[in-house]
């Protein structure tokens, strides 16, 4: 702020001829009225002054409550409201969506501990928020991830056989067998490739949010659009995470922040992440309307990422965050022995107590939509859909090895070319020191 | 961080009411070499219509107008602008033409939807840009100093230089975005306000990295980064030239070839090497090696790009000479100099009859008091070029 103040006062210094010093009075000025009693200090324009002296304290604060439609019984909790604005067909459609990446989860992790990928990561106890949250956006809005979203894919269109071909990183993968597993990306679907680090999703998508917004205004024909961005509550606490949030609130980007509270970051608990009222409070404190809701409860997510998005539009843009409350029941990740820092009984206890699939089959179920039979049945077909692609997968030869050199400019770089040159003698001085046929067209691939 | 910057704003007027002479820069009474550059004579910039019709790359015939570095970058931003609504101009405190005055009148013209302030963030405007970009925007961020760009080096490394690898056959890409900043020495910069972190970016692939040496340079490499190149581009500016360099340069649009140095001056005996303001000393410098060496003729070669750099001109010039200096503000470890060295040890090694020398900063921060015992200057280029020539 000190900052900005001096570049406001360098600014009050005439530099146009028709300026004249003390002359010019900027729209934003602001200036203390005698009496007030309401702070004209430019920084903080509605506080009303006060002589009593207070300090706002975190810990007498209600903390924010957590928005829900069903309980964990998969009963609606509201029975003044109507039934969720879905047809039955497409809350199936979840469960499935659901439930496939589900057993994916199951069987790819075991792939990793046997050997045959290289690393992993599940969605366990959030398939919910991503699926949910996906049904609400249009099919051309824009996504950016973080890892833990394998559903928004798979509720966007992405086949098994794309998974697989990421997963085994094989020459059917988009990102050419670069990324390491679960980096999934589909342009054709709205959703950018997944990077590792952190949180620098965040950002770009409030700048993509913009252009979406300006896109807009300069060609009103085109429809309009959000940006939704996914994070874990570890990520929020990047200074990535701050300066997006801070942008979308001064720049008013059409923009839904989409934060996964699973309590845990890696080994370290939502205690050593933060001591404020989760991320929900702090979206406050950028400007920005918040809800925080229950994260294995898809109608209550999805019902808010869809009035999100409502938001998001009116009156030319602004962000919205979302604040799913979950609870991690897997592993961070294939490399992660999650007991070695928390008991396995409290993993149990969530795993019985509440998840997202078992919550909708049992409001399925309810219904008479759903049946041990039906899921026996489906749980089969998935599987042996999976194992297909699997396989398949697995078989597929890699990407060509020139697919090493491109991409990294639009056009391969004279020394790039010179490299691709060294590695070709070389490769073909040394031929048995290398696989090189699990790679497409060996040797000429390059 | 902000206290220093603000400081460092104040600044940025006091360098723009033009050359002051601070007690830590003042020249020696007695110097025939570290004299102050003398930008009105200096034969690398267009003083003349006619000195510019003969440059090869610029325009032929074109209308011309006097302008600095900062009305040439002004004016490329303007006419980029107009050429295509993608483009858009943010950072902080760009809006009001900005603290070098880069942006001056561009948010009156082009509205504030086009033109903006950002909040005071790095990670957060370079993350923004990179959005846009992917987009399909050509987003053109400003770093208020090169040496506040640190913020954002991981959205630098780790994505927009990755993010057209990692998405592979889908396509997405942040090609059409820049960012700009200022850099180098000015006299009284100190450690915050006199950085090129050129050679930390030079080792990033997927990044372009731009610097020019004159205001008809930097129209023409900046519409090139913007309108031309589908690589993301970092433009360092020489703040010291913003004011200090003027010249002729052609009103129209015109672009010049990013990765192409150029031969500003031709020679036989010996090849510099440099990029920036350097260049001005390097020819200063060599004017006074050929008074003092009848017959002498030095090759000046200025990168433009420093990376991915034009490797083939500099090798066929050392070829030719069988001599190599290379001249740079920034820290000579690890700096560009060491790459340009090796390249040139090894592909013109049968030609070199000298060691290679490097003239640059030296490896400590730029103490306030010692700024000009700690940069290049035309005492020690000249001592390089005397000592490369007796080897």
């Amino acid at each position: 702020m000190a900052s900005s103040l001096v570049g406001r006062w360098v600014a009050r210094i005439p530099r146009r001829p028709h300026a004249v010093l003390g002359a010019v009075r900027w729209n934003s000025s602001i200036s203390q009225r005698p009496g007030s009693d309401h702070v004209r200090f430019p920084g903080a324009v509605n506080s009303k002054f006060t002589s009593e002296m207070t300090f706002s304290r975190p810990s007498t604060m209600t903390a924010m409550p957590t928005y829900r439609v069903m309980d964990s019984d998969g009963v609606i909790v509201d029975t003044s409201r109507g039934p969720p604005d879905v047809p039955d067909e497409e809350v199936i459609t979840w469960y499935k969506n659901m439930l496939t990446v589900n057993i994916m989860d199951v069987i790819m992790f075991e792939a990793q501990r046997q050997g045959r990928i290289s690393f992993y990561m599940v969605s366990a106890g959030e398939e919910g928020i991503a699926v949910g949250s996906a049904s609400a956006l249009a099919p051309e809005d824009v996504i950016f991830l973080q890892y833990r979203e394998a559903g928004v894919f798979q509720q966007r269109g992405f086949t098994l056989k794309q998974f697989m071909s990421q997963l085994f990183a094989n020459r059917n993968d988009s990102g050419l067998g670069r990324n390491m597993p679960v980096h999934y990306g589909s342009s054709k679907l709205g959703i950018y490739t997944i990077s590792s680090p952190l949180a620098t999703q965040i950002p770009q998508a409030t700048g993509a949010a913009y252009a979406l917004k300006l896109q807009a205004l300069q060609n009103p024909n085109n429809p309009p659009r959000v940006v939704a961005c996914y994070f874990g509550e570890g990520a929020a606490s990047e200074g990535d995470f701050h300066a997006a949030l801070n942008i979308a609130a001064t720049r008013s980007c059409p923009v839904i922040f989409i934060c996964r509270n699973n309590g845990y970051a890696i080994s370290t608990p939502t205690l050593e992440q933060y001591r404020g009222d989760g991320i929900a409070s702090r979206g406050v404190g950028y400007g920005i309307d918040t809800i925080r809701v229950d994260g294995n409860d898809i109608f209550a997510v999805r019902e808010a990422t869809k009035e999100a998005r409502r938001m998001a539009l009116e009156n030319g843009g602004r962000p919205i965050l979302i604040e799913a409350m979950s609870y991690r029941v897997s592993h961070h990740s294939t490399s992660d022995d999650s007991f070695a820092y928390r008991a396995r009984v409290e993993v149990e206890d969530w795993k019985r107590r509440d998840n997202p699939i078992i919550r909708l089959r049992k409001w399925l179920e309810n219904k008479g939509l759903w049946n041990d039979e039906l899921e026996q049945q489906t749980r089969n077909e998935l599987r042996a859909a999976i194992l297909k692609e699997f396989n398949a997968a697995e078989r597929e030869k890699k990407p060509p090895l020139r697919s090493l050199f491109t991409d990294v400019y639009e056009n391969l770089t004279e020394e790039a070319e010179a490299q691709r040159q060294e590695l070709k003698r070389h490769l073909e001085k040394y031929p048995d020191e290398y696989n090189l046929n699990d790679y497409e067209d060996g040797i000429k691939g390059l | 961080m902000s206290l220093p910057r603000a400081a460092g704003r104040l600044l940025a007027r006091s360098w723009q009411q033009g050359l002051r002479f601070y007690s830590a820069a003042a020249p020696s009474p007695s110097a025939r070499l570290n004299l102050p550059i003398d930008y009105k004579t200096t034969p690398l910039l267009h003083h003349t219509p006619s000195s510019l019709a003969n440059s090869l790359e610029l325009p032929k015939n074109a209308s011309t107008k006097q302008i600095n570095l900062y009305q040439a970058i002004n004016a490329a931003l303007r006419t980029a602008m107009s050429a295509s609504d993608k483009v858009i101009l943010f950072g902080e405190d760009v809006a009001f033409g900005g603290v070098f005055r880069c942006s001056m009148d561009l948010q009156m013209e082009f509205g504030s939807e086009r033109v903006f302030n950002t909040p005071l963030t790095e990670q957060g405007i370079v993350g923004f840009a990179i959005g846009a970009a992917a987009q399909g925007l050509k987003p053109v961020a400003e770093i208020q100093f090169a040496d506040y760009v640190f913020p954002a080096f991981d959205q630098i490394v780790n994505e927009a230089a990755k993010f057209r690898y990692r998405e592979g056959t889908t396509g997405a890409n942040v090609g059409g975005l820049v960012i700009r900043m200022p850099c180098g020495g000015v006299g009284h910069g100190a450690l915050y306000h006199s950085q090129s972190p050129e050679a930390l970016f030079a080792h990033v692939p997927g990044v372009r990295v731009v610097i020019p040496r004159s205001p008809s340079q930097a129209k023409g490499l900046l519409l090139s980064a913007i309108l031309e190149c589908n690589d993301p581009v970092i433009f360092m500016e020489p703040k010291i030239l913003y004011r200090a360099a003027v010249e002729h340069v052609p009103i129209e649009s015109y672009t010049l070839p990013l990765s192409k140095a150029e031969v500003i001056k031709p020679g036989t005996d010996l090849t510099i090497i440099s990029y920036g303001q350097p260049l001005y000393l390097c020819s200063a410098a060599i004017a006074a090696a050929e008074n003092a060496r009848k017959g002498l003729k030095v090759e000046l070669i200025d990168l433009r790009t420093i990376y991915p750099w034009d490797r083939q001109t500099v090798l066929e010039s050392v070829r030719k000479t069988g001599r190599a200096i290379i001249v740079h503000e920034s820290m000579i470890n690890y700096g560009v100099g060491a790459e340009v060295a090796a390249t040139i040890q090894e592909g013109a090694f049968l030609r070199l009859e000298a060691p290679i020398k490097r003239v640059a900063g030296w490896s400590t921060h730029t103490g306030l008091a010692y700024e000009q015992f700690i940069l290049p200057d035309v005492a020690r280029i000249y001592d390089a070029i005397i000592q490369t020539l007796d080897y």
